[in-house]
């Protein structure tokens, strides 16, 4: 229309081919802008809208018709839960800290991670050891979680990626993946993995929970499960099972980006760092090359005596079978 | 050139073999039935998980990977005697090819089974397929297992195809249907010597490509235990300690299978004594090449005394596994190498009994290879049952480590029946070039 009122001016053929040009363009762009405008305000009031929370913690707002429930699927596709504990938390690198001089072998860290976990009372994810390096070095408990190694050997030779390691530093397993192989538990020099022999203890109540890789619930039979450093507590910025239960202030938990790490039992948040140059803070078996994430203080200046029965189970390990 | 009948003769001796007998029937039937009560001891696994076996968190490798093991050992005495052997050009090694080359594939083809009766979910084995990672050692085995399979299956049928021929024509009273299998499977043979030609060429290539197929299988096997920081499995040596010791299991089953064949089909004249002389004189060899390398796996540790190589030495010399450790190293290797480097010992029976001897304390061996590492972890055992400590396997494990020896019996006796065991083509033409 615009174009036909034009034409009757007198005009250069060259001037009126210019304003022909831009005057086109214009209303191509102003034409196409108003009919986005239009389907937009019309998707607005066609459809319902609604708000979702992303795996980002972020709020957002689509289609309804958009939004497709996530189905577990035989061929590879992951649930929402399982891309969850494969993806972990953006920005933390979680380590933990155990301090010898302080425990007592109370073993409320392993009740609260077995029940967590619902594991039988022969299975543990974490485990108070009792440990002699010689016979004239004075005896020690040492609880033992999985030490979520840097170079973890039990990943390295997972034939079908069920145990693999996190952004955020923890190493998990997806049961819904293990064949049952046990290489891992054969590669793995911290003996940290247990695995499920038989239908596990809750096996008929959990039947149709579905399962969640941050807290390996609920555990399969013939798979592996191991410590996940509470993955699914860590995730809703509280700590791990064991170190909230620790009656000992044994265990700091924290971030090694941020340098802090925090007590279980004061809730004293320290620096992690300066804790471990204090202290004296070491990794089990370093010369194996693994990396833990895992780090002691060594028992020094303990104030509880060791106990008589436990010093003979203790020495076994010293002695030669 | 040989005469026709001394062929005729030669055909028809080899070709005796192939027909149903009652009392082949009877060792099926046995066979079978041995077999089906195993498998009962496997559904009874499946259901109930493999908490009816005596393994635990500590020990969690036992019999069953022991077991795969011994059966990827002792599937490389194809490779050595067929393709080792027949390249150097050791020709009285000929007859005793194709006996090699079963024993080969069904050990092979089994040992793939056995490492499925280990698998906590078997119903998740296709995981490895879709979601397999190279970097895993279990994905180089599978993959090397299972070029070794097929390679030994043409390793077995393309040197076959002549003798397929001679099935085809010779037998007499053949059902029509195997006829026409013979038929089909020696694929239009006809005894040209452009064919001839081919398939020499052929079985040559195979032989070749086959050895470091065979050397993979085992190496990599090896590796399943070296590529961890495990005291008595963390060696740079396991790759040829474990394909030294696969020599001795499977030139110790190939004795056991000469001698079987000898006496049940008549072969006296063709596996003859000097075979079991030669067959002995070569176990001699390969087990003093083991024995070299147990020397190395056991007295170098032994002789540090690291502290947790200690705990795992003590164990095996003077501990808990003692008995079987010695029984093992003596009985199964040193006690028969003495033994055989007298003439009167490498007769058939005396041979079959030291093979006998070697092939099961070679099973023994792997067993003293896997279970004791496991007991012996850096950190201590604590806070669970007994039987987390020490492995003791139970019936329903036995019986499942049994079923794959049984079903290589079945696959052995089986492929025995209907291929003749002693090739005719090569043994008609050894004598021939003899002759000439």
């Amino acid at each position: 229309m615009i174009e036909k009122e034009e034409q009757p001016k007198k005009k250069t053929r060259r001037e009126f081919l210019q304003q022909l040009g831009i005057v086109g363009i214009g209303s191509t762009l102003g034409g196409s802008a108003i009919l986005a405008a239009l389907n937009y305000d019309k998707s607005k009031t066609d459809s319902q809208r609604i708000r979702v929370l992303t795996a980002q913690n972020e709020l957002h707002e689509i289609n309804k018709d958009d939004l497709h429930k996530v189905l577990p699927s035989k061929h590879g596709k992951l649930t929402y839960l399982q891309q969850q504990g494969r993806d972990g938390l953006e920005g933390k690198r979680f380590v933990m800290v155990i301090d010898l001089s302080k425990c007592q072998n109370a073993r409320k860290c392993m009740a609260a991670c077995q029940n967590a976990h619902h594991l039988r009372p022969e299975q543990h994810h974490i485990n108070v050891l009792k440990m002699e390096e010689t016979e004239n070095t004075p005896p020690y408990y040492m609880p033992k979680p999985c030490q979520h190694c840097d170079n973890p050997p039990c990943v390295a030779v997972c034939p079908v990626d069920a145990t693999f390691k996190r952004q955020d530093g923890i190493v998990l397993i997806d049961n819904e993946r293990c064949i049952g192989c046990r290489f891992c538990i054969a590669a793995c020099p911290y003996s940290a993995r247990i695995f499920n022999w038989a239908e596990p203890l809750n096996a008929q109540v959990e039947k149709d929970v579905e399962y969640n890789v941050e807290l390996n619930v609920p555990q399969k039979k013939g798979t592996i499960s191991k410590c996940l450093f509470s993955a699914d507590q860590v995730r809703l910025g509280k700590l791990p099972y064991c170190v909230s239960a620790c009656p000992n202030g044994v265990y700091y938990f924290g971030d090694e980006n941020e340098d802090t790490v925090t007590n279980g039992t004061t809730k004293e948040t320290v620096r992690f760092k300066k804790l471990l140059e204090d202290n004296g803070g070491y990794t089990l078996m370093p010369e194996l090359g693994t990396k833990p994430r895992v780090y002691y203080l060594p028992p020094k200046g303990k104030t509880v005596p060791f106990n008589e029965q436990d010093r003979e189970e203790a020495s076994e390990h010293l002695h030669h079978s | 050139m040989l005469e026709q009948s001394t062929k005729d003769k030669i055909t028809s001796d080899l070709l005796r073999s192939i027909r149903l007998t009652n009392s082949f029937k009877a060792w099926m039937a046995f066979l079978t039935l041995s077999l089906f009560v195993c498998l009962g001891a496997y559904v009874y696994q499946l259901n109930k998980g493999l908490v009816v076996t005596g393994l635990g968190d500590y020990v969690s490798w036992g019999m069953y990977i022991s077991n795969f093991v011994f059966f990827v050992a002792t599937s490389l005495i194809g490779m050595l005697i067929s393709a080792v052997l027949g390249l150097s050009g050791q020709k009285w090694a000929t007859p005793l090819a194709r006996m090699a080359e079963i024993i080969a594939l069904a050990f092979a083809a089994v040992a793939g089974l056995v490492i499925v009766s280990d698998m906590g979910r078997p119903d998740r084995l296709l995981n490895v397929f879709i979601h397999g990672r190279i970097q895993s050692p279990i994905v180089w085995d599978i993959t090397v297992v299972t070029v070794y399979v097929l390679i030994s299956t043409l390793f077995l049928y393309i040197p076959l195809i002549p003798d397929l021929k001679i099935c085809h024509d010779k037998i007499e009273k053949l059902h029509p249907i195997a006829r026409k299998a013979y038929k089909l499977l020696s694929l239009n043979y006809t005894g040209s010597h452009e064919q001839d030609l081919i398939i020499k060429k052929l079985t040559r290539a195979i032989a070749i490509f086959i050895i470091p197929v065979a050397f993979a299988i085992h190496t990599v096997t090896s590796w399943l235990f070296a590529n961890t920081s495990r005291v008595g499995w963390d060696s740079t040596i396991f790759g040829p300690y474990f394909i030294t010791g696969a020599f001795v299991s499977g030139t110790s089953a190939i004795v056991i299978a000469m001698y079987f064949f000898r006496t049940n089909y008549k072969l006296q004249e063709y596996i003859t004594l000097e075979h079991f002389d030669k067959i002995g004189k070569l176990l001699v060899l390969v087990s003093l090449v083991y024995l070299y390398f147990n020397l190395n796996e056991y007295m170098v540790p032994g002789y540090k005394m690291k502290k947790f190589d200690a705990r795992h030495i003590n164990a095996l010399f003077t501990g808990a596994h003692a008995f079987l450790f010695w029984s093992v190293q003596l009985g199964g290797l040193i006690i028969p190498i003495i033994l055989l480097i007298f003439n009167k010992m490498r007769k058939p029976l005396p041979l079959l009994i030291i093979a006998c001897c070697v092939f099961v304390g070679g099973w023994f061996k792997r067993y003293i290879i896997v279970v004791p590492t496991m007991e012996h972890p850096y950190l201590p055992i604590q806070n669970v049952p007994l039987n987390f400590k020490v492995y003791s396997p139970t019936l329903v494990e036995i019986l499942i480590t049994i079923a794959p020896m049984i079903l290589v019996l079945l696959i052995v006796s089986t492929l025995a029946k209907i291929i003749p065991i002693v090739p005719i083509q090569e043994t008609i033409e050894e004598l021939e070039e003899s002759h000439d």
